[in-house]
């Protein structure tokens, strides 16, 4: 170390006044909960997106109070268009996979317990870390202001599918500036998750506490980290698309349109550019994406699952190696998206190759959690149930996979409901569960009081099953070729499906309105619920070795020492079952 | 178990984490730009497919700007070794070196991207702005993103100098600002290279 | 409430796994020469996946059952041999199913892709455009007149921009709606977009491929039974995109050359 180089003994003073401390803050504890609330904020929002298209598929003439007020072109009366369920589709996409399932799991939590867990006092730039809360939240300014705009939202869908998305207003309203909100959103939202991985990498790498090796560290931490790295990439990637986009929305550029497009009856004055290429970029950085949602759930559900079981999993290491090798192997897969696109077929079968290979560290993760399952003490509560709901989600969501990485079958499956049903459930409800699994289970520490147990478990079975009726026939649809994105059936080969689209809406409907539950248990324990100890679940980690909230610096100025691996359980410790990795007590097995 | 750790008056220094961060913070902005670069070269060989691709010339100002850069690039780096050898706090003497030096460099980072600019003007002089051809795209689109990593870093240097010119100056950001500026000089070769063979 | 969970997940499994067993939701008739290779390896599949599916479930409900909630004080325990068998096994069965798969998976998309059409092929170019198809054929001279891109004129049905002043290929070029073609017989289709991505695909001919646009692809298929299937655009392309999809008609040659001659009588 350069003895010039004068050691910082403080990462920031502590906050002083409402702004410092709720705003503006530095402090990682409270950037957590923002990007939380941000993504329950976000969550509602796509989920009445949802209900609104699952209503006006199965009962198009539905009269919504309200809605005219916000969207005056795309609901006359209050009544849903065909044409403004494109908005709803292209709305609820995008909130859901970057407001939500980015930045719950990874931004959120993490931002909350990386620190925490291994032994650091804050992030290692809280600047850095402030300004990528801010400028994710002027991203979301700017996707919502969409709704506000005369035009009204964009209609290409989250993937933006160029020239569609590149054209401009020509193509259809919503795609003048609603698609540029978008474009610019989404490129605002980059710069905040590469300003935050940036963060988790740093601080991984450098902040740890005595003795607290990689090895060490709790399986969430590992996921957070290794989620980073995949976001630092993939986000890199999306921000030179999306800035390439921009150019060739609002400069004229041509680097997605090709020549002689007539679109309204007008020549574009584009010429030489490449579609395939957005979505080559694109699908670089939205197949890993799929994982920057799912591998924090997997950290979190992993860490959920063993303190629930009191006893070790298998092999914590065997996790952490799969989570990397499906790290890894997202990097030469995006092609899976694109079989159908007119990528050369030979591409194809090489992309399909990789995409089946993932299921083997899958399945390696999900037999370790079964097969530690095996002589466990499980712990019933809404943690662990949402933890044992996810492993469910995570099978029912895998296995569809298996269709869908085969080109031969998705020239039939593909755009079909199968695909919608395979990312809901893989990517959607099982990274949901591993949210709700992770707000249960630290909820106590990050507020100091605990949730309702009777209201968490109600909210768990309504859940539970809900998802299941909702998404589970998805797959029945696509079987029969029921296609996506389309806002009517308009044949005659539809009204026999109707029934079950029917069933679809109605669950939707109630699996959305049992999350008020949630909502409501989350407020109200906010407030009023039973003060939380320290260590309520009789966890091992750093983060149950603090105060519940933890003060402003963690660890109140001192510095822990880790003497332990992350997961003790099933030992004679002086406290009970479980040694602390904090604790200095030996442990007659190490 | 034990409540809250008990508070430690004063709190032990973290090792000189703060300059430790900051040098693995730039190695870790270095990968995600290279990844972005890379997306940008990827398109570029993607887009030369077409029939439209012409070559420009690059202009000759360009050449000069990378001289200017590179001075810079070994000016910081004097900065940074004229630091590290001695022990601190600094005395004036030995801070003589590296505020002249800092000072030069960041005198020679504006001037790197006021000749960018003039470049972008003898560019556009001659008829190709940044939708006239894919190939002026490219060319403004490279130049201009990496111009605005070097505002970046022009940005980190500007701080720095006014760190130095203080009393017992913390020079802990110095090693990840010189890192992060040699790294938009290799950048900058590379993006030369590709705008001379390519564009 | 661990016994609850087990009995509800085993309830899902089951109720999930029963429209499958029973095929109440099975893809329609394939009417194609090459689908059977996709419905046998759909099939296959489906038997893999659907295993793994229930056989995980019920482990899953089975441990939680077994073990959740036990007396206070309970000794946990490992699973003796440790992550090593899981491991293992993951390599062997779903190695073996990834590898297998591929493999046969392979066979089917050749078929699709890696032939070429036969030189006695039907041609008719297909064109995506917000929001309908447009098919047009040769004519008798076999050839297509060139596109023009600002000669498209929706008003005047000139929906490909042919220039039939200049371009005597274009004269006899024949314009449908709806896509007719003979059973039996390869058809070769050029696939053209005048605006954005579209898609073509029929669910009967386990056919689906995006249109491009710059990009000019082109298909072979053959269909085996006569009939009007729905052709449908399944790549999002604007407002319209729910309302865009054409008809394919499946003729009998003869009835085919009858449409054929009607179509030239109308030009």
């Amino acid at each position: 170390m350069d003895p010039a180089l004068q050691p910082q003994t403080h990462v920031h003073a502590p906050p002083q006044g409402f702004i410092r401390k709720y705003v503006f803050s530095l402090d990682h504890k409270m950037i957590g909960k923002q990007y939380y609330g941000l993504a329950l904020v976000s969550v509602f929002i796509g989920m009445i997106l949802s209900w609104l298209m699952r209503l006006h598929l199965v009962w198009p003439n539905t009269k919504i109070p309200g809605l005219e007020a916000i969207a005056k072109t795309g609901a006359p009366g209050g009544v849903v268009t065909p044409e403004f369920y494109l908005s709803l589709l292209t709305m609820h996409g995008t909130l859901m996979v970057f407001f939500v399932l980015t930045n719950a799991p990874f931004a959120g939590f993490g931002n909350y317990f990386l620190p925490i867990q291994i032994g650091a006092e804050d992030m290692a730039f809280p600047r850095f870390n402030m300004m990528s809360f801010w400028v994710t939240f002027i991203a979301f300014v700017a996707l919502i202001a969409a709704f506000f705009i005369p035009d009204g939202p964009p209609i290409s869908g989250w993937t933006a599918y160029a020239p569609l998305s590149a054209i401009g207003k020509d193509a259809g309203p919503g795609l003048g500036w609603g698609q540029n909100l978008w474009a610019i959103s989404i490129a605002i939202f980059c710069v905040g998750q590469l300003l935050g991985s940036l963060n988790f990498i740093a601080t991984t790498l450098d902040l740890r506490a005595k003795g607290m090796t990689f090895m060490r560290m709790p399986i969430s931490t590992w996921a957070w980290f290794l989620t980073s790295c995949i976001g630092l990439l993939a986000f890199a990637v999306l921000l030179p698309a999306c800035l390439l986009l921009i150019l060739d929305r609002m400069a004229g550029t041509s680097f997605f349109i090709p020549s002689g497009l007539v679109v309204s009856d007008r020549l574009q004055n584009h010429a030489g550019g490449s579609p395939l290429l957005w979505q080559h970029l694109f699908w670089f950085f939205g197949h890993p994406e799929v994982y920057i949602a799912i591998l924090p759930a997997i950290g979190i559900v992993s860490h959920v699952l063993i303190t629930s079981m009191r006893k070790p999993l298998l092999s914590a290491k065997v996790i952490i190696y799969s989570m990397m090798s499906i790290g890894f192997l997202s990097w030469m897969v995006w092609g899976h998206h694109m079989f159908v696109s007119g990528m050369n077929p030979m591409s194809s079968l090489l992309f399909s190759f990789p995409t089946l290979t993932i299921t083997i560290p899958a399945t390696i993760i999900t037999l370790i959690w079964l097969g530690s399952l095996y002589g466990a003490n499980i712990q019933i509560n809404s943690a662990s149930l949402f933890a044992l709901g996810f492993i469910s989600m995570f099978v029912s969501g895998g296995v569809s996979g298996f269709f869908l990485a085969q080109p031969s079958i998705d020239i039939y499956l593909h755009a079909t409901y199968f695909v919608v049903g395979h990312f809901h459930m893989v990517m959607g409800v099982a990274a949901i569960f591993g949210i709700l699994s992770g707000t249960y289970f630290w909820f106590p520490k990050m507020t100091g009081r605990m949730m309702n147990e009777t209201l968490g478990q109600l909210h768990f079975w309504l859940t539970f099953v809900g998802t299941y009726c909702i998404f589970m026939p998805f797959h029945y649809l696509g079987l029969v070729g029921n296609v996506r994105r389309y806002s009517s059936f308009v044949d005659d080969f539809m009204p026999a499906l109707m029934p079950l689209h029917k069933f679809i809406t109605i669950a939707a409907l109630l699996t959305g309105a049992a999350q008020l539950i949630f909502l409501y248990n989350l407020i109200y324990s906010r407030f009023r619920g039973k003060p939380a100890p320290e260590n309520p679940w009789n966890g091992t980690s750093l983060e149950w070795s603090v105060p519940s909230p933890p003060p402003w610096n963690n660890f109140g100025g001192a510095h822990p020492v880790v003497y332990h691996d992350p997961y003790q359980y099933g030992v004679k410790g002086q406290s009970g079952d479980y040694v602390m990795q904090t604790s200095p007590e030996k442990i007659p097995s190490e | 178990m034990s409540a809250a750790y008990p508070p430690i008056n004063p709190p032990l220094p973290s090792s000189g984490a703060a300059s430790r961060s900051a040098k693995s913070g730039v190695w870790v902005a270095m990968f995600a730009i290279t990844m972005t670069f890379a997306a940008f070269t990827s398109a570029m060989f993607v887009r030369q497919g077409s029939a439209d691709w012409i070559h420009i010339a690059a202009p000759p100002i360009l050449f000069a700007n990378t001289v200017l850069l590179l001075l810079s690039s070994f000016t910081l780096e004097f900065a940074r070794r004229a630091v590290r050898a001695k022990t601190q706090p600094l005395s004036a003497a030995e801070l003589r070196t590296p505020r002249i030096a800092v000072s030069f460099t960041l005198l020679l980072g504006l001037a790197f991207i006021a000749g960018q600019y003039l470049a972008w003007r003898q560019l556009a002089a001659q008829g190709f702005f940044l939708a006239s051809n894919p190939n002026s795209s490219f060319f403004y689109v490279f130049t201009g993103v990496h111009a605005l990593h070097v505002l970046g870093g022009l940005a980190a240097l500007v701080l720095l100098s006014f760190r130095i010119f203080q009393r017992n100056p913390r020079l802990a950001a110095l090693p990840g600002v010189s890192l992060y500026w040699h790294f938009m000089c290799a950048l900058w070769l590379y993006l030369l290279f590709i705008i001379c063979t390519r564009l | 409430m661990g016994k609850m969970f087990a009995v509800i997940l085993t309830i899902i499994a089951l109720v999930s796994a029963y429209p499958i067993v029973t095929h109440k939701y099975v893809q329609p008739v394939d009417i194609s020469t090459h689908g059977h290779a996709i419905d046998e390896q759909l099939a296959d599949t489906m038997a893999e996946a659907g295993l793994s599916f229930v056989l995980a479930q019920l482990l899953l409900a089975f441990f939680v059952w077994k073990y959740s909630s036990r007396k206070e004080g309970s000794k946990v325990f490992q699973l003796p041999g440790g992550a090593k068998w899981v491991i293992v096994a993951a390599f062997i069965f779903v190695g073996t199913e990834v590898i297998a798969l591929s493999f046969l998976g392979q066979k089917a998309w050749a078929e699709v892709y890696f032939t070429a059409p036969k030189a006695d092929a039907l041609q008719v170019q297909a064109q995506g455009g917000q929001f309908a198809f447009y098919f047009r054929y040769p004519g008798v001279d076999g050839k297509f007149g060139p596109i023009h891109p600002d000669k498209i004129d929706e008003g005047n049905s000139n929906f490909f921009g042919l220039d039939p002043a200049n371009d005597v290929e274009s004269r006899d070029d024949i314009i449908s709606g709806e896509l007719a073609i003979p059973v039996n017989r390869e058809v070769h289709l050029l696939m053209h977009s005048k605006d954005v991505g579209h898609s073509f695909y029929v669910r009967e001919l386990r056919i689906q491929q995006d249109f491009v646009p710059g990009l000019d692809l082109s298909l072979h298929f053959t269909a085996t039974q006569t009939g009007r299937y729905e052709i449908l655009c399944t790549q999002l392309c604007g407002l319209g995109h729910f309302n865009m999809k054409a008809y394919l008609n499946v003729l009998s040659q003869e009835d085919f050359d009858k449409w054929m001659k009607q179509k030239i009588s109308e030009q």
